[in-house]
């Protein structure tokens, strides 16, 4: 299977701390990987070390058929080079108007501003209202449009769904589905019923390594194995 | 009443200045997180500069077109050392911080010595327009025509920098990145050009202020930068870190209390009253005035 990531070995360190520990796995070239595991063992310092927004060593690709590192490049040209980052809550520009948030986001020269109000209407509405004075829901819709304006090869989308109302995870989930139907996705989600209903991989993390990875139809099927990775049993299908 | 028109109007000259140093100190602190002790020095050439083509241009009062001149000249080399200052020195101590500061302490302290050392320690008298060494009646105060040409100065500045600010990339780069420097990275933006830009404009806005502060002094001397710079910095704390208005309100208020305190009470109380206004904001209102907890 061809993989438009893949990390090998990697550390990263906040505040002199190491956090993780020779992490590796890959995100196929198609569809949703997601990055599970309880909180704290490093999911979202995986995705900033990936983006070089904390200090980090160890080899991380981007592209098909080995790719080009990117593990010493500066955040914005990691970005520049196709990866759309949606960070762990949301930060959004609280000063900025909505129209304001997506303009400084845009990277290409023809933004797709149809696709993203199409998939979220309530923006052009709000276009001239400050960020800061949304909801979480309308927040996590900027969040997404500001990646979804320009043409990328990945996505980077860190728990999407915290803190929202059920309506407005379907309504994410809708949205990260269609866009997952264009561009590959490293999902960090809590939210068990929108991984199932999204991922075909998983990568499961504990204590900053990679404890398993495989297919995430698998482990959702494997009750047991699933309460030894994570602690839950998947009852939660029903809230999709 | 002719008294208190008179302070008023001198103290918005006096805000005037304050808000020149203040809005570029303000703006770079805001983005970079960097405390330019070097900010008076950008102040200090400037007006050194502008006072040396007016030496050059001029014997006597210096005509209208020749003063703009100086003022141009006086923003121009404060924007170009400036430029200097970030490219040659900031920019390679990138993301630390306390080094930053250090060497912006270290660059004021030496363009100081320079100017000591190719002007001479002695203040020198700059050539003006005849007409801002006369007064203007307003409402039966006799008001020196200097401290119009400084406000206008610093509305101009002010309207500049609020459409830079609000109407062109740049500006919007800016206002992002001083509410969140990792995000602006995040989505693709290499903020340290936006780093240089706030240093250039900074710069310009201090060493016009150079020129304007030696009207307003009626000269130019070594340490006239360093002087300002210590109200500078009390008025971007008392406006909040990183916002033009809340410097703008701050350098009135500051040059306000002042001017008033120094006339009605005693010259000299003003200093420390500012001090006291400083602290009271600082237990009232930590992030000053217009400032957001970052």
């Amino acid at each position: 299977m061809s993989s438009i990531l893949s990390v090998r070995g990697l550390d990263a360190f906040i505040g002199g701390q190491q956090i993780l520990h020779g992490v590796g796995f890959d995100v196929g070239g198609t569809g949703v990987a997601a990055l599970l595991g309880r909180n704290g063992v490093g999911k979202t310092t995986t995705a900033k070390a990936i983006l070089g927004l904390v200090r980090r060593h160890g080899e991380v690709r981007l592209g098909d058929g080995g790719g080009r590192r990117i593990d010493s490049e500066l955040t914005h040209r990691i970005v520049g080079r196709g990866v759309g980052y949606v960070p762990e809550d949301r930060e959004v520009f609280g000063r900025l108007t909505v129209a304001e948030n997506l303009e400084l986001a845009v990277r290409d020269t023809r933004p797709n501003y149809e696709l993203v109000y199409g998939l979220f209407p309530e923006l052009a509405a709000r276009a001239k209202q400050l960020a800061g004075t949304l909801s979480g829901g309308q927040q996590q819709m900027v969040a997404l449009a500001r990646v979804l304006l320009n043409e990328n090869r990945l996505l980077i989308v860190d728990e999407p769904t915290k803190g929202l109302a059920p309506l407005v995870v379907t309504e994410v989930a809708d949205a990260l589905a269609a866009a997952a139907q264009t561009v590959p996705m490293l999902l960090i989600e809590q939210n068990l019923a929108v991984v199932s209903r999204l991922a075909r991989d998983v990568v499961v993390m504990a204590e900053g390594r990679v404890v398993h990875t495989g297919r995430a139809a698998d482990l959702f099927a494997d009750q047991d194995r699933l309460q030894q990775l994570l602690g839950v049993h998947q009852t939660a299908e029903a809230k999709a | 009443m002719s008294a208190v028109v008179l302070l008023l109007i001198t103290a918005l000259g006096l805000g005037a200045l304050y808000f020149l140093v203040a809005s570029g100190l303000s703006l770079i602190y805001g983005l970079m997180r960097v405390l330019n002790f070097a900010h008076g020095a950008f102040l200090t050439i400037g007006g050194y500069l502008g006072y040396t083509a007016g030496e050059h241009l001029t014997h006597g009062s210096a005509s209208w077109p020749a003063f703009a001149l100086m003022l141009l000249i006086g923003a121009a080399s404060g924007a170009v050392f400036a430029l200097l200052v970030e490219v040659l020195l900031i920019r390679r101590l990138y993301q630390r911080e306390i080094e930053q500061v250090l060497v912006t302490v270290g660059v004021g302290l030496a363009a100081v010595a320079l100017v000591n050392g190719a002007w001479g320690s002695d203040s020198r008298s700059l050539p003006v327009p005849a007409w801002t060494s006369r007064t203007t009646d307003v409402l039966g105060a006799r008001v020196p025509n200097d401290q119009f040409v400084c406000i206008a100065a610093a509305v101009l500045v002010l309207a500049a920098l609020l459409t830079m600010l609000h109407r062109t990339r740049y500006g919007l780069i800016i206002r992002a990145g001083v509410e969140n420097r990792a995000m602006v990275t995040a989505l693709g933006i290499d903020v340290r050009r936006a780093f240089t830009a706030v240093f250039v404009i900074g710069g310009a806005a201090a060493g016009l202020g150079g020129v304007l502060a030696a009207l307003y002094n009626s000269s130019v001397s070594p340490g006239m930068g360093d002087a300002l710079l210590i109200y500078a910095f009390i008025v971007v704390v008392i406006g909040g870190l990183g916002s033009i208005v809340g410097s703008l309100a701050a350098a009135v208020v500051v040059a306000v209390l002042q001017q008033f305190t120094n006339y009605y009470a005693v010259s000299g109380l003003g200093d420390f009253m500012v001090v006291l206004l400083l602290a009271a904001v600082l237990l009232v209102r930590p992030t000053g005035l217009f400032g957001r907890a970052s």
